[in-house]
């Protein structure tokens, strides 16, 4: 076919690219494709239409449904062609139009004639269009010769046929289950594909039948698989047998591994990258089985071949999770904790990877040392990446940023280096996602490490000077606004702030004088020099920004009295007490009138808790990405609302507020919710109450709180609520008395009074008589997981060996019969409410025993850790065995207690 | 991971990242603004890189990608981030030497478009609906170029097969008269 479709011109432009595709149309192709119909077939013109045909809809042309049809028919026209050549090209084009089913039946009986035709192509050919198109009533018609065919001499013939049941056991599986004898005599064949293709289909065929799987395996292994890429299919499949039979209670010696391992000599390295990542990947792998793997990923690791080198790295970074599982087991049993020696020597071979041409290598290769990389090894490794950044795209960057943050986390001691690294890079160019990963991991990192936070300040003004992302000054200003003044010389950040004022546009303009006013009011030795500065600022071409600065200078104008003080600083550093949500409602509903817009009409109650929050719960906010809580519903949202109930301000400070309980069913008349604030002398129930009849109006509403069943508890104080018009939630609050810093429990049934009064849909207005009516609501508990504040310690080793050996109190409890070892592992982790560390509470699958690592700080604030042993026999009897370390021995008691009565 | 190695797709595309063939046989790209999208992000991602002696890999949107380029050709296999990568490596390869052979060694942009119902057939030869179906080059090229005989062209030039399919039409012809 060395001929172009298409003459070249004599006048052609050289400049112009030539090709034979130039200029063509889909009108003109299909007018060509009448060829078809000919009397007299031209094999050579005919496959030149095809091609073009095909080209067509490979650059992404599509064909109505009738030209469709019309061009399929046509081509079965040229199955009277004897030509080889115009026949292949024939079956492709009937497989890229995939005709509907009754058209297909125009060219069944012909590709059933090719099927059973003497050409090996044609036979192949015709299995594979054939099966692509038809459907089960035609395919019962052809199983009689798709079964023949899986057992031709002709290998491409028998492959054509079995990858063709692959496809079709997703369709017919009852038809192609029918097959396997014909299927397990190609698993015999001497053709490296036949056994491929049958391999995978018989497994498909027996997938469910894990006794007919495991039967297979065991015999294949045995060896007479010859094709590499059977060879790791099979592969495949025993790993799965492997974990079918740790799932079902069979131990002791690992079945199989032999053969795995015997696989990391296979002549292919397929089948040894393969076999290395089967083991690397296998539940619980020990150290004995790890090594040979190891070992060759190793050599794979400086092979000049790069996927061989990338799949190295990507094993040993997917596997290096399981490698670490294996080492927490050890720690588990108070043995050391090295790593493999084999996998520190990957570490040196890895880290060579980091120059090589292939970023994608390189990038994993970091990555992965980052994750596993030690606490000595941090500042060589920095010193490696800086070379490495200057020369990576944005994409990759950022994941090499966020490993170098996770691993401050890990390695507070290291700030500094790391910190170092990260003011460099924000330096260099880089896009708005990489600079926004880089400031969200600086911030993370301030957080964290109180002695990072003047530096990491400085990097961050230092950066501001030079930004071109209005979003990340902004946000740097505010939290300047927020870090600086606490700092040892605020005044250090003046220069930069005021800057902004000078050189940005009106957004980080705004922002600039907000933090101004922010170290004004914090610094009072800043004050006069700042308020200087804001009146400069009154001239300025922006609104917001004049505004800002007037309202900033009246504040911090203030008479200085203690009372206009609080006030300038609610202002200043609170947020809106109330959700933006429910203040727009109010402010759309305000009637612009003499009564000016009263902010505490707005309701504070979150309308509905948003699910991501309490997904969030426990969590670090990162960086600057993460919003703050909502106010009215975060813990110190929660801490100002009582606070500024003034029934409440003598209880002292806040220790722990729960999560709402729902003390109602969903979709009912009133839907109630109570949070649990727990004080050290008082617990105070927040009732969040939402009216959802717009026909009425809810007037005096209280909860009667009936406490016989918590004898520490005495009822001092409650706060009704006025008035709870429809859907706009709002709070009652019940107040009890409790023996101070004491655990106590108890049960508390509840009951909604109130007045109902109706409301005229239309007009809006109550009736002005109303109803005493009540409402049961659901009993409410206080338990002991209230007493304990969820914490996490970034080291729970170091923690737990800096407590007192000698007060850690050890005891076991049977937990009874369990779905699973992560059911009773959640149920403790709930009962006692702690913060479980370094990702212990999720269970590895399969998993019979499980250490879960747990922190909190008790009522007082007594710091707890918990490590909690699980065990589980073969009836799924759970055991636990149960070591606290407190700082007081009594808490440590105390949680026994809480476990021995949970 | 129990099922068979996948292709998700084959491409090969200029030196300017236009299409010239390609196959997808994965759903994760159902439209063809999709499709011409992740072929612009490969190609933008591996422009820069060096896979003219050695099959090449990087990641992209969880998936694996190896590729090989020669003169102004550049080819793509992309599997799941689950598959083999040499697998993938041995599909590309196939692919590569394949064509190399039916384009009689010169491979390049303009050969392959004079010769894109090889190319076609090549890729059908490969993979068949994402599953590997011959990574062997010569048995690919020799499946996919029967087409390529020129009836004319001295028999010297022509494999054994080739002269004895050939042979085999020539007779069918002369008993059909």
């Amino acid at each position: 076919m060395a001929q172009p479709f298409v003459k070249k011109d004599d006048d052609h432009d050289d400049e112009m690219e030539y090709s034979p595709f130039m200029g063509i149309e889909k009108g003109a192709v299909l007018q060509e494709a009448r060829v078809f119909n000919d009397a007299q077939v031209d094999p050579r013109r005919c496959s030149q239409v095809i091609t073009k045909l095909l080209y067509l809809l490979n650059q992404g042309e599509s064909f109505t449904k009738v030209e469709a049809t019309e061009v399929f028919f046509s081509v079965t026209k040229l199955f009277q062609s004897k030509d080889t050549g115009l026949r292949r090209m024939v079956y492709l084009i009937i497989k890229e139009l995939s005709p509907s089913s009754d058209e297909v039946i125009i060219v069944t009986s012909s590709l059933m004639k090719d099927m059973n035709s003497k050409i090996d192509m044609y036979r192949a050919n015709a299995i594979r269009v054939l099966c692509r198109i038809i459907d089960g009533t035609l395919l019962t018609q052809i199983e009689r010769y798709l079964k023949q065919a899986i057992v031709d001499k002709n290998p491409v013939v028998s492959s054509a046929a079995l990858v063709s049941g692959l496809h079709l056991l997703r369709t017919n599986p009852e038809i192609v289950k029918r097959w396997s004898n014909e299927v397990q005599e190609g698993v015999q064949s001497r053709s490296a594909l036949v056994q491929f293709h049958a391999l995978a289909l018989l497994h498909q065929i027996r997938q469910n039948d894990r006794l007919a799987v495991s039967k297979l395996v065991g015999s294949l292994t045995r060896g007479s698989v010859r094709s590499p890429l059977a060879q790791c299919l099979l592969i495949r499949y025993t790993s799965q047998v492997i974990r079918d039979m740790s799932n079902h209670g069979q131990s002791g010696e690992r079945p199989f591994y032999e053969f795995l391992e015997s696989c990391l000599r296979h002549k292919a390295e397929m089948v040894i990258l393969e076999a290395a990542r089967a083991i690397t990947e296998l539940d619980g792998v020990t150290s004995r089985e790890l090594t040979p793997a190891i070992t060759v990923l190793q050599l794979f690791l400086s092979s000049p071949k790069p996927v061989l080198r990338f799949a190295a790295v990507r094993t040993l970074n997917k596997g290096k999770e399981n490698v670490s599982l294996y080492t927490k087991r050890k720690f588990d049993a108070q043995v050391s904790m090295t790593h493999p020696m084999a996998v520190t020597n990957c570490n040196i071979d890895m880290e060579s990877l980091i120059s090589d041409q292939n970023r994608s290598i390189a990038t994993l290769a970091i990555t992965t040392l980052l994750k596993t990389g030690n606490e000595s090894s941090v500042e060589r490794l920095m010193k490696q990446i800086t070379n490495f950044m200057s020369d990576i795209a944005d994409e990759f960057k950022i994941v090499v940023v966020d490993a170098i943050r996770s691993l401050c986390v890990k390695f507070p001691l290291k700030y500094r280096s790391l910190m170092t690294f990260l003011s460099n890079i924000l330096r260099e160019e880089g896009g708005f996602e990489y600079k926004r990963a880089i400031v969200d991991s600086i911030v993370t990192i301030i957080r964290d490490i109180p002695d990072a936070k003047e530096g990491g300040l400085l990097h961050l003004c230092e950066f501001i000077e030079d930004c071109e992302f209005t979003y990340l000054s902004t946000q740097i200003l505010h939290f300047l606004g927020i870090e600086g003044p606490k700092t040892s010389d605020p005044s250090k950040y003046i220069r930069y702030i005021y800057n902004r004022v000078h050189l940005e546009n009106a957004t980080v303009r705004a922002a600039a004088v907000s933090t101004l006013a922010k170290f004004g009011f914090m610094v009072e030795s800043l004050k006069p020099r700042i308020t200087v500065l804001l009146k400069r600022c009154i001239y300025d071409s922006d609104d917001e920004v004049r505004d800002r600065a007037t309202l900033f200078l009246s504040v911090l104008g203030g008479d200085g009295t203690l009372d206009a003080d609080k006030d300038s600083k609610e202002f200043l550093f609170g947020s809106l007490e109330v959700p933006l949500a429910n203040m727009e409602t109010s402010l759309k509903n305000y009637d612009p009138s003499e009564e000016a817009f009263d902010i505490n009409s707005v309701p504070k109650e979150v309308k509905s808790q948003p699910l991501a929050e309490k997904k969030a719960q426990g969590k670090k906010p990162t960086g600057l990405g993460a919003p703050p809580a909502a106010p009215a519903s975060g813990f110190e949202g929660y801490e100002r609302l009582l606070s500024s109930i003034p029934e409440f301000a003598s209880f002292g400070k806040l220790f722990k507020s729960s999560s709402p309980v729902e003390l109602t069913e969903a979709e009912t008349e009133y839907a109630v919710n109570v949070v649990k604030h727990i004080f050290d002398n008082h617990v105070v129930f927040q009732y969040n109450c939402t009216n959802t009849i717009p026909e009425q109006l809810l007037e005096r509403v209280n909860v009667i709180v009936d406490a016989s069943e918590a004898e520490e508890f005495s009822e001092i104080t409650s706060k009704a609520l006025n008035s709870l018009p429809y859907d706009s939630p709002g709070q009652a609050f019940v107040a009890f008395e409790k023996p101070a810093g004491v655990p106590a429990v108890g049960k508390f049934s509840n009951t909604l009074t109130f007045v109902v009064k109706e409301v005229d849909p239309s007009t809006g207005e109550a009736e002005d008589d109303g109803v005493e009516d009540e409402y049961q609501l659901e009993d409410l508990e206080v338990v002991s997981a209230d007493y304990i504040l969820k914490v996490s310690v970034s080291n729970f080793r170091n923690a737990w060996e800096s407590m007192n050996e000698e007060d850690e109190h050890v005891d076991e409890y049977g937990l009874g019969q369990r779905e699973s070892l992560g059911e009773a592992i959640k149920a403790v982790i709930d009962l006692l409410g702690m913060q479980p560390c370094e990702g212990t509470e999720t269970v590895p699958s399969n998993a019979r025993s499980h250490t879960c690592l747990l922190s909190g700080v008790y009522i007082g604030n007594v710091k707890v850790l918990v490590r909690a042993q699980f065990g589980m026999d073969s009836s799924k009897e759970i055991a636990m065995k149960l070591a606290v370390r407190a700082e007081d021995v009594s808490v440590a008691e105390a949680i026994h207690e809480i476990v021995a009565n949970g | 991971m129990e099922l068979p190695p996948k292709v998700k797709n084959i491409l090969l595309l200029d030196s300017e990242g236009k299409r010239i063939a390609a196959k997808y046989y994965s759903g994760d790209w159902p439209t063809n603004t999709a499709k011409e999208a992740f072929e612009k992000a490969v190609f933008s991602k591996t422009q820069k890189t060096n896979a003219r002696t050695e099959v090449e890999v990087t990641a992209l949107e969880n998936n694996i990608i190896v590729y090989k380029f020669v003169q102004d050709l550049h080819f793509f296999v992309t599997g799941g981030e689950e598959e083999n990568e040499l697998v993938l490596a041995s599909v590309l390869q196939g692919l590569f030497d394949a064509v190399n052979l039916l384009l009689r060694g010169n491979v390049d942009k303009r050969e392959a478009l004079d010769n894109l119902d090889l190319i076609f057939l090549c890729f059908d030869e490969i993979i068949d609906g994402g599953i590997v179906l011959e990574t062997d080059a010569n048995v690919i090229a020799e499946k996919a170029g029967i087409n390529s005989i020129d009836p004319n062209a001295p028999l010297s030039e022509q494999t054994i097969s080739q002269a004895l399919a050939t042979a085999r039409e020539h007779l069918t012809r002369s008993l059909m008269k």
